[in-house]
């Protein structure tokens, strides 16, 4: 048998059911590759005896003839995703120290599924930054390099730390969540599988709130089918979270079906932009030959409020962060900074414990609701946001499914950008409309750049029909034939 | 596509506007941050002002993404009553209260 | 100096006459097992931080959910307002810090409340009627408690509160008296008793005003208002607003301006002063609340709580007015509570509803509140009350032995004939055993039989005390007087 960290969730799900392999082994496994992969520090907080003990549970289910669909596999969970008793602190310094009494509803979902806890993943702090690199934990690192380039790539973000533990083979898959392309982006920069479902499909329930309209959980795996099957075991109506949807939960991994016979794809012309580097429109090239080498019918479309659609997300989303990072306030949790009176107390705290991306992104959001400011900000991004969803509500009358690249570019150095807030922004140029209309969306590996790093590619559907994005996943999967992997180089031994 | 880069540099935030918001936020901002972080804040916000190239006089904000009206929960008392929980995580708590700098009303 | 002039409701400065602009919030807490967001309760005085759930404390993650009772709650006491229901409405965060706000903002409703434009009447003393308008109720959550005395440097927190449901209640300001403000309060508060939406408690918080107040030259553009925050009894309001009013026309008339600020009512001096944790002018970000979606519900949800509304206050009083005959002064009386209207029609059920009524706030209600009880836990039951009327209707009593046996009744408990048996209190109404009596009197008091007969007619008065005496009170008063009459004259 080949090394169990290179096995999928699939292949391993279908090694335990015929009893060719324990939890224990597999987690075992998993538990060693994290302890050799602390240089790229994905984790926040390793969990190995939580693991142990939920894998040993999970070989006594199975002895005993019970299975759920995750049975046995061993999972990273981001850091945003409130674990009972176990540190959980959105990559930020306030909440240093706190072990929330819950477990999110996601997580929950997942160790009711027979899932594993490895640990929980670094993130940009609170969700914050395509790069990682606003982690007060530190910044993760790509598991790829660059050809013949020894310097350090950022790994995306905000999901940094799960991308990176599923690209560098210590975890099978992660949770993720994605306000602006926080799955899709990290997917895309680590050569992994990565989707946001439709809003209201996954409860937000015991996840820590980024932009709380935007916000939104999902899987990261190496495959479609795993992220399919994993995102079944994550998703589900929970009356706790008013904005979950109350709707049937399809069986993701049927969707798979291999036919594209009487598919129309939509190819929008907006997604073309000045600048981008011509491997990234080769990519786009190669997935729509692929997918019209299937059978699907190719369209193009327009979606002509796509260029508005960041400028939009950085009011709505700070806006709803300016006012979800409020009760970081020193006094029920978390840290807290002396000061001579209550006020001083807040502003020594806050000052402290937010990284300057959160303050940057928290003084905006102040901003644009204070005063004198609300409509012509505010208002007006939420005016916009709903031409962005009627063009896809347009467009999805006539397409099943809309492809498009992931990212305008592969994955950049430390540094590159940290100095230029908006350069940063634009990295989720092509994944926040989904999050602005609320669909789902998924990245997927379709080929290396010239210079031998990974390139995603995104499928976006109609609400609630991940069916049909994962159907045109598994066929852009199959179609490209992504084998690649990282070499190890970061492991010691 | 091409994403305009705010050209002009002038500022729409000064020092005092930054003092302002971030006294709101309940964020302490040193006096040497402010101009710096004015400038910043300056830059995003005329890249966001593109928005008004758009028409929305006959557009009605977006209140949510999904056309649903708010589920409501029955009226039962199933939460409470631990607050050794609620407390735990409490940077200064006593006798089952939270703590804080005393407020003079 | 300031001085009330009665025609017109103006105060009387030293440069002339000024006119006081009222307008209240009252904030009413929601009758409710649970709370407005969480399944957490809402009984009152329990320990600090028991009656919390992780989304009152604000914990990450945790997010709001409605309780469907609250949004019943608000909508019949719209509909007892006379007020418009709004079948949409939304849920806005109102940011800012404060150390009982767990989640940095406070959920409640800005632009569109759940309750628009309404209006009530209210009573005034000199027997008037006011209407006073209603501008909006809407949903909110309370915030904590802040206890600010049991520690030298430290202020406590206690969430218990947090995140109960209230519905503010905001007037016109139609106000122009301390008076009117108060019938207002007292109003709302039956209204909201007879809906059974808020029990109204002002001593444990559930019900408290912010009172603005301002002044003007009569005709001349609203002034400048100061609100007094969290005024919890209807006198210290009425304390306050005649604080406020001098203190406002005082600064006026030297030439100042009024500041528009928060200020904090004092018990103690009778006195308000400004309040330094509301110095700073507020921003507060409203928006709506992304984890909320509009609260929206059918016209036929609205009916079928208007189908069950009570008979309100003012359609009882009207009521007992018309169909029974009533004193307006005592049909406002018995219908300024429900229970105590609900026990005075029982009393008057099949009786004479002007002596049900006398009695009810006559002698029922003096007993009552020397037994110190509220009419809900009375020793004494409305049947038992009526069986009591039943025994003078019939001449079994008098009305005066009647009151002796009231006493008796809240002492014991027991019916008004099982007490007038065992005490032998029956009425004597045979005119022998009464006559006897009289003879007796007149026989040995020939100087007042002449008296009387001289004219005096007060001296039959004397001889009727004289007689009741004789008969420990039990004679027919009607017949002594009958008797003594015929005999006196003779
Ligand atoms: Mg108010
Ligand atoms: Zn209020």
């Amino acid at each position: 048998m080949a090394e169990l960290t290179e096995l999928g969730i699939s292949e391993a799900r279908d090694l335990l059911a015929k009893g060719a392999l324990s939890s224990r082994e597999l987690t075992e496994s998993h538990i060693s590759a994290m302890a050799e992969s602390s240089a790229l520090n994905a984790m926040v907080t390793e969990t190995p005896e939580i693991a142990l003990a939920m894998a040993d549970a999970s070989d006594e289910r199975r002895a005993k003839g019970g299975s759920g669909a995750l049975e046995g596999i061993p999972l990273a969970i981001k850091d945003l995703f409130c674990t009972k008793g176990v540190l959980t602190t959105a990559g930020s310094h306030i909440l240093d120290g706190f072990r929330p009494p819950y477990e999110s509803t996601v997580t929950a979902n997942l160790w009711q599924a027979g899932a594993v806890m490895l640990g929980k993943t670094n993130m940009d702090e609170f969700a914050m930054g395509s790069s990682n690199e606003t982690s007060y934990y530190g910044a993760v690192q790509n598991p790829w390099r660059r050809h013949g380039d020894n310097r350090a790539l950022v790994p995306g973000g905000s999901s940094g730390g799960s991308a990176t533990a599923v690209s560098g083979r210590f975890a099978m898959g992660a949770t993720a969540t994605d306000t602006g392309g926080s799955i899709r982006q990290p997917a895309s920069f680590t050569g992994t599988v990565g989707c946001k479902p439709t809003y209201g499909r996954c409860s937000r329930w015991g996840v820590v709130a980024f932009a709380s309209s935007l916000d939104q959980a999902g899987p990261i795996t190496r495959s479609v089918r795993d992220n399919a099957i994993m995102l079944g075991a994550m998703a589900g109506y929970d009356p706790k979270d008013a904005t979950s949807a109350n709707v049937a939960l399809p069986d993701f991994e049927a969707a798979l079906t291999g036919d594209a016979r009487g598919l129309k794809i939509g190819v929008p012309k907006e997604y073309v932009l000045d600048g981008m580097p011509g491997e990234i429109e080769a990519l786009w090239q190669r997935g729509i030959g692929w997918l019209r080498a299937a059978g699907a019918e190719i369209i193009d479309i327009s979606l002509p409020h796509t260029k508005y659609a960041l400028p939009t997300y950085y009011i709505v989303a700070p806006a709803e962060a300016s006012s979800n990072l409020a009760r970081y306030d020193g006094v029920r949790f978390g840290l807290r900074m002396p000061g001579d009176d209550l006020t001083e107390m807040y502003e020594n705290t806050r000052a402290a414990g937010f990284g300057p991306e959160v303050r940057r992104r928290v003084l905006i959001g102040t901003y644009v609701l204070s005063a004198g400011y609300y409509d012509a900000y505010y208002l007006k991004a939420q005016k916009v946001r709903r031409l962005i969803a009627q063009d896809f509500r347009d467009v999805f009358a006539s397409v099943d499914a809309i492809l498009t690249p992931s990212t305008p570019s592969a994955a950049f150095a430390f540094g590159d950008k940290a100095d230029d807030p908006i350069a940063m922004y634009l990295n989720d140029v092509f994944t926040v409309p989904a999050n602005l209309a609320g669909l789902p969306g998924i990245s997927l590996p379709a080929g290396l750049s010239d210079d031998g790093l990974p390139l995603g590619l995104q499928v976006l559907a109609p609400a609630f029909d991940e069916e049909t994005m994962f159907r045109v996943a598994g066929l852009l999967e199959e179609a490209a034939a992504f084998n690649e992997a990282p070499t190890q180089w970061w492991r010691s031994r | 596509m091409n994403f305009n880069r705010p050209e002009r540099s002038h500022m729409s935030v000064d020092k005092a506007t930054v003092a302002r918001i971030a006294h709101l936020a309940r964020i302490g901002v040193a006096e040497e941050q402010l101009r710096p972080l004015a400038a910043e804040l300056s830059g995003i916000l005329q890249w966001i002002e593109q928005l008004n190239e758009v028409d929305t006089d006959a557009v009605a904000p977006m209140a949510s993404v999904h056309d649903e009206a708010l589920r409501w929960r029955k009226d039962v008392v199933d939460d409470g009553g631990k607050q050794a929980e609620i407390i735990a995580n409490a940077p200064d708590g006593v006798n089952g209260f939270f703590a804080v700098p005393k407020v003079i009303e | 100096m300031v001085e009330k002039s009665l025609m017109n409701n103006y105060v009387e400065g030293d440069t002339g006459p000024w006119e006081v602009v009222i307008g209240l919030e009252v904030h009413a807490q929601v009758t409710s097992q649970s709370k407005l967001f969480s399944g957490a309760a809402t009984a009152f005085g329990a320990e600090p931080n028991s009656q919390v759930s992780l989304v009152d404390a604000g914990m990450p993650g945790m997010l709001p959910v409605i309780n469907e009772v609250a949004v019943e709650q608000a909508v019949r006491s719209g509909l007892g307002l006379n007020a418009k229901i709004n079948t949409y409405s939304v849920f806005d965060r109102k940011n800012y810090f404060y150390a009982d706000l767990p989640q940095g903002y406070q959920i409640s409703q800005y632009l569109q409340p759940i309750v628009g434009e309404g209006v009530i009447t209210v009573d005034l003393e000199d027997g008037r009627s006011r209407d006073i308008g209603i501008e909006r109720l809407h949903l909110e959550q309370d915030a904590g408690k802040s206890i600010h005395d049991r520690h030298p440097t430290k202020t406590y927190v206690d969430l218990n509160r947090s995140g109960v449901a209230l519905m503010e209640i905001v007037s016109k300001p139609d106000m122009r008296t301390a008076e009117e403000a108060g019938a207002y309060v007292r109003k709302v508060r039956t209204i909201l008793r007879y809906l059974g939406t808020c029990d109204g408690n002002m001593e444990e918080g559930s019900m408290r005003a912010d009172v603005n107040v301002s002044v003007r030259r009569p005709g001349e553009a609203l002034g400048t208002r100061a609100e007094i925050k969290n005024v919890n009894s209807v006198r210290f309001m009425q304390q306050a607003i005649a604080y406020e009013t001098g203190r406002q026309i005082d600064i006026l008339e030297a030439g100042g301006s009024i500041d528009q600020e928060t200020r904090l009512f004092d018990a103690q001096s009778g006195t308000t002063r400004p309040m330094r944790s509301k110095e700073e002018a507020h921003d507060y970000r409203y928006f709506p609340d992304p984890d909320l979606l509009p609260l929206e519900f059918s016209d036929a949800f609205i009916e079928r709580i208007r189908r069950t509304l009570p008979e309100l206050p003012d359609a009882k009083k009207q009521r007992y007015m018309d169909a029974m005959g009533l004193s307006v002064h005592d049909a406002q009386v018995l219908v300024s509570e429900r229970e105590i209207a609900a026990f005075f029609e029982q009393v008057a059920q099949g009786r004479d509803p002007k002596i049900a009524a006398n009695w009810v706030q006559g002698e029922f209600f003096a007993q009552l509140s020397k037994a110190e009880r509220d009419i809900a836990d009375s020793p004494v039951s409305a049947d038992q009350l009526g069986g009591l009327i039943d025994l003078i209707a019939d001449s079994t009593i008098s009305g005066k032995i009647a009151k002796d046996v009231l006493v008796s009744m809240f002492e014991s408990g027991q019916d008004a004939a099982a007490i007038v048996a065992e005490k032998g209190l029956k009425q004597v109404s045979d005119s022998g055993v009464i006559e006897a009596e009289i003879d007796k009197v007149i026989a040995v008091n020939p100087d007042k039989v002449a008296e009387f007969q001289g004219g005096k007619d007060k001296v039959l008065g004397w001889f009727v005390g004289q007689i009741m005496q004789a008969t420990k009170g039990k004679a027919n008063p009607q017949m002594v007087n009958q008797l003594l009459r015929g005999k006196l004259k003779a």
